[in-house]
């Protein structure tokens, strides 16, 4: 009887996993995402030349290769500071510029247009004016991942400047507050949830501005060993290389998403936030 | 809020501030102050666009380029609309590949820029496939959020006086969720412009980011800002004239 049975139950379990697919989102997510690397290992092993394309399996088999290398690391963090540095820059830049402009009607009406005519310059048009200022070395980048990065938290930092509402500063004045008081107590909280919105939308043009940079001319970053890899005809390393700055793209994203979570948990998220773009 | 009695006030720093800065440019490039390798004068400037506008060589990067663009941009399409109508029609689909489409977005593009060069050489070809792929995303994402975001009533309406598949799309789906996808396609449209304008100028022999980057690299600035103008000018149209078309397209979702 017992036998009889034993077949049922692997019937029973075999569209179980099919009815999860069509049922169970994330699970079916992770499938897909199995499937293509699948499909890329076949391909790679396949289809594609090896000294162009490799195959998920030797990445993986390259990575550990590529980051004992002493100079990887050192490129790596090269731009992780380049990063760090420009995000910083932008982030106190454009809270700078944004508070005075958003909190006035008079400043916002006279600067934001000059501000988003600047915006609307496509700025990968005047990188090569940037190595030509700031010179090959990171300043460069950072520069340009700055010019990225400012025009977002500007927007936004704007954006939530104006939510500020006239009673509540009005009452901090009555109160004996004095400006910085303000400025901290009143302003900043009331700004939060657009300036992390900004901040998100910040982080990732600036991710752009600095990678662009640092593949257009690099002395020792990033940019560097990708282009000798990738002229070496060695993909593995090559793709290794890629995974580790979309690794990087990814924890400083999320870095900044986690961090917005947190500041804004007092207020329905994004209710101001402007998204520009 | 104080009315309007202040936007002269407003307009007028506008138009100072940008004066300024000009005649700032202008005093500065005349008298030499800054080196004119690192600051060419406008005026250099804007006689190396007149001479540039007279030669062939200007019209022969700017076709390379938009010939790019337009190969680039009709795949982007093709794949994204495509794709964006078979996910966006059925819910559980958006649920389960949305955000794999957005988080890969999510991921700077441009670092897999090595891997397209690598793979399709460093001609008009590594650009096609990597502006396609830049403009697929947001062509995609617009699709799936265009189609999905159709109220149910409509398509069950539809359903139940027997509309068949061809006539639901082509009655129903379409026309609510075309603002939505045109707005992706504008959008898909200029980053993949961009996008092929920066990998020309990282790796490329031809083309308008191309002859940016030379010009830098012999030093010759006026003409190279010539050509930078040229593109952002090139920018500014594209992105305007788009913009008008998509207003054009956002009223058949009022037309019942």
């Amino acid at each position: 009887m017992s036998i009889v049975i034993e077949p049922a139950a692997t019937n029973v379990s075999a569209p179980g996993i099919v009815q999860r697919l069509w049922t169970d989102a994330l699970f079916a997510r992770i499938v897909v995402v199995i499937f293509v690397l699948l499909l890329w290992e076949i391909a790679g092993h396949t289809i594609f030349d090896q000294d162009f394309i490799s195959p998920p399996s030797s990445i993986i088999a390259a990575l550990p290769r590529v980051l004992r290398d002493p100079n990887i690391i050192w490129a790596l963090s090269v731009t992780f500071y380049e990063l760090v540095v420009a995000f910083i820059i932008a982030l106190i830049g454009g809270l700078l510029i944004g508070i005075p402009v958003g909190l006035h009607g008079f400043t916002t009406r006279s600067a934001l247009p000059l501000i988003l005519l600047a915006y609307s310059i496509p700025q990968v048009t005047i990188l090569p004016l940037f190595v030509l200022w700031f010179g090959v070395d990171s300043a460069s980048k950072i520069a340009f991942g700055v010019s990225h990065g400012i025009f977002p938290v500007i927007l936004n930092v704007i954006a939530g400047a104006q939510t500020v509402e006239n009673a509540h500063l009005t009452a901090a004045r009555s109160m004996g507050a004095t400006r910085f008081q303000i400025l901290r107590r009143v302003i900043l909280p009331h700004m939060t949830p657009s300036l992390f919105a900004g901040l998100r939308l910040g982080m990732s043009a600036t991710l752009l501005g600095v990678l662009l940079a640092e593949l257009y001319v690099s002395t020792g970053g990033i940019g560097y060993y990708t282009k000798l890899y990738s002229e070496s005809f060695d993909p593995p390393a090559m793709f290794s290389l890629v995974v580790c700055l979309a690794l990087m793209a990814v924890v400083l994203n999320e870095t900044v998403r986690r961090a917005e979570k947190r500041a804004s948990f007092w207020r329905v998220q994004g209710d101001n936030a402007q998204s520009q773009r | 809020m104080n009315g309007m009695s202040s936007g002269w006030q407003a307009r007028a720093i506008q138009i100072g501030s940008v004066a300024a800065l000009f005649l700032l440019w202008d005093f500065v490039g005349e008298r030499k102050l800054i080196n004119a390798i690192l600051l060419p004068a406008p005026r250099a400037v804007f006689w190396k666009f007149v001479a540039l506008a007279q030669t062939s060589a200007l019209y022969t990067h700017l076709f390379v380029t938009l010939m790019e663009l337009v190969l680039g941009f009709l795949i982007a399409a093709a794949a994204g609309l495509s794709l964006g109508y078979f996910i966006g029609r059925s819910r559980y689909g958006t649920m389960v590949f949305e955000p794999l489409l957005a988080g890969v977005f999510a991921v700077p593009i441009v670092i897999f820029l090595p891997i397209f060069l690598l793979f399709f050489g460093i001609g008009p070809s590594s650009k096609i496939a990597f502006g396609a792929t830049y403009a697929f995303f947001p062509i995609v994402l617009n699709t799936i959020g265009g189609i999905s975001q159709v109220d149910d009533r409509y398509v069950r309406v539809a359903r139940a006086m027997g509309a068949d598949d061809m006539q639901m799309f082509r009655r129903v789906l379409l026309p609510a969720a075309l603002p939505v996808i045109v707005t992706g396609l504008r959008i898909g449209c200029i980053i993949g412009f961009l996008s092929i304008i920066g990998s020309e100028m990282i790796a490329g022999i031809e083309g308008l980011g191309s002859q940016i980057v030379r010009l830098g690299e012999a030093m010759n600035t006026a003409e190279m800002f010539a050509y930078i103008l040229f593109v952002i000018f090139f920018a500014i149209i594209l992105n305007t004239g788009l913009s008008h078309l998509q207003a054009r397209f956002a009223i058949p979702g009022d037309g019942r």
